[in-house]
């Protein structure tokens, strides 16, 4: 099986060697780059086992000390994210409800409130709260206001994707359970809703990885995840440049161990759909949801 | 309500600071999430590897890690802007790695007949490109595209929190912690600043997806 794409022919004996030139000149350009960056870094003596130790060498002793602290706020990033998540599904599905049953009335009220909330940057919605709560005497624990923020940007998102979801759900399944004498709320929560969420399910788990980066924000507020207490401990060893690298690492490592368990669900929701003969079910409807998971739209046969 | 329009002017200033991030912001990382999204496509091996790590990083980072990596990496390699440059800099990074991936999937949009009716004129793969299928990619990435500026349009606000100085979020901690004026009115502004700048931005985006929309 030859690898060619749509966009090219298979190269032949001299398309193949100028691929291979410029293959080794785009190498030896990134490598020289690299190079460049790490003799910089080198010569302003930021590769130092001073800087690095803290975090890297068993033997420092100030290494055990940084990751307690730093481990808390990776528990602090986790925790804040599993909240928030849960908490945006449940106002996602409440919203997408109410969006679709609303009446001619309420129907306007529920579409502004989520264009408002769609409008205003999380960063904004965490400041607000976090100012203006304690001004009325209702001032909560610092993770609320980064969850609530969270919560309230993101339901907005996973509503879209639940609509889409429900969409999806082939018709014949509503009116069936319809037809057994089910009340339109229980053939939604008993039949429609529990289908739709397994067709949900990938462009979920994308969400959340948006939810576990926006977790970082918490540092506006000082609520000890990742990024704040590395930030603090930054201060302290005077090592910034490392210490926001290994947060960057934990970050994009736990980001792609969701991406990679999104991208498995969704092969496992194909492969399923295909072997039941499709049912009519369409979980290509969910691409209509905005921003959902990496469609890798090139095909390579 | 009188805070906001006393301070009228502090506020416009800061639209026009946030205005200025988001249009330098849009241009650069339109121009480099593209190229990003051409060498993704391009048959030189090394430049999809390159491509790939570029947009799965930075995809998977917050982007509020990017802006202090930035601010803190660069110049230990030898690079010194104004802060407003870095946070400039690590915003068009940032959403480059989106336009990157709104574009790849416009280019996997645009029907297989085009291309090969262009490599059947004789067109080699850059005029190909260039002349057929991303002038109709564009069409097709032009809602994912959309939701990737509106999301920069708001981690603009991030930028302004790290201390660029007078953009529109910035307005909101001098009124309230150096000028201490009650929070309330003051975010009640900047939150309708955003506003400004977003509800017509979507609206925009809106228009311009049906105005190009293909009839299927």
């Amino acid at each position: 099986m030859s690898v060619t794409s749509v966009l090219y022919d298979r190269p032949g004996p001299i398309g193949r060697r100028r691929i291979r030139i410029a293959s080794a000149v785009v190498t030896l350009v990134l490598v020289g780059c690299a190079c460049y960056v790490l003799v910089q870094l080198a010569h302003r003596g930021q590769l130092s086992m001073q800087l690095w130790g803290p975090i890297v060498d068993p033997r420092n002793q100030q290494f055990a000390a940084f990751w307690n602290f730093f481990g808390g706020g990776l528990m602090s990033t986790l925790t804040s994210a599993g909240i928030s998540i849960v908490l945006a599904v449940i106002l996602g599905v409440f919203l997408a409800l109410a969006r679709m049953s609303a009446g001619r009335f309420s129907r306007p009220v529920i579409i502004a409130f989520i264009e408002l909330m769609r409008g205003i940057p999380i960063v904004v919605t965490i400041f607000v709260l976090s100012q203006v709560l304690p001004e009325f005497h209702l001032g909560i624990p610092v993770i609320w206001y980064l969850v609530i923020g969270i919560t309230a940007y993101h339901a907005v998102a996973i509503a879209e994707i639940v609509r889409a979801g429900i969409h999806a759900v082939p018709r014949g399944q509503t009116e069936a359970a319809l037809a057994i004498g089910l009340s339109p709320g229980r053939s939604m929560r008993l039949i429609v809703l529990p289908q739709a969420i397994r067709l949900m399910l990938p462009a979920l788990i994308a969400q959340l990885v948006r939810v576990l980066k926006d977790t970082s924000l918490g540092f506006i507020v000082s609520y000890g995840e990742l990024l704040s207490r590395g930030q603090i401990a930054a201060q302290n060893l005077n090592n910034p440049f490392q210490v926001y690298f290994v947060v960057g690492v934990i970050f994009i490592a736990i980001n792609l161990v969701l991406t990679l368990i999104a991208n498995r669900s969704e092969a496992a929701l194909n492969r399923t759909t295909r072997t039941r003969g499709g049912a009519g079910t369409n979980p290509s409807a969910l691409d209509a949801a905005p921003q959902t998971h990496d469609p890798n739209p090139i095909v390579h046969v | 309500m009188d805070i906001i329009v006393n301070h009228l002017g502090l506020y416009a200033d800061g639209l026009l600071v946030t205005i200025k991030i988001c249009v330098y912001g849009l241009i650069g990382s339109l121009i480099l999430g593209t190229l990003v999204a051409i060498a993704r496509v391009s048959p030189v091996p090394a430049l999809r590897v390159a491509g790939t790590i570029w947009v799965q990083t930075l995809r998977n980072c917050p982007v509020t890690v990017v802006l202090f990596f930035f601010a803190f990496g660069l110049p230990e390699i030898g690079i010194n802007v104004p802060y407003f440059w870095f946070g400039v800099s690590g915003l068009i990074v940032y959403t480059s790695s989106f336009v990157c991936e709104a574009v790849r999937s416009g280019i996997g949009a645009v029907q297989p007949g085009q291309s090969e009716a262009a490599r059947a004129i004789g067109l080699p793969f850059a005029p190909m490109l260039r002349y057929i299928v991303i002038p109709q990619a564009f069409r097709y990435c032009i809602p994912p595209l959309a939701n990737a500026l509106l999301a920069m349009i708001k981690d603009s606000a991030i930028v302004g929190a790290f201390g660029v100085g007078g953009d529109l979020f910035s307005v909101s901690d001098n009124l309230t912690s150096a000028q201490g004026f009650p929070a309330l009115p003051v975010l009640i502004g900047v939150v309708l600043g955003y506003l400004i700048l977003i509800v017509p931005s979507g609206l925009l985006f809106g228009v311009l997806e049906r105005r190009t929309a293909m009839a299927s």
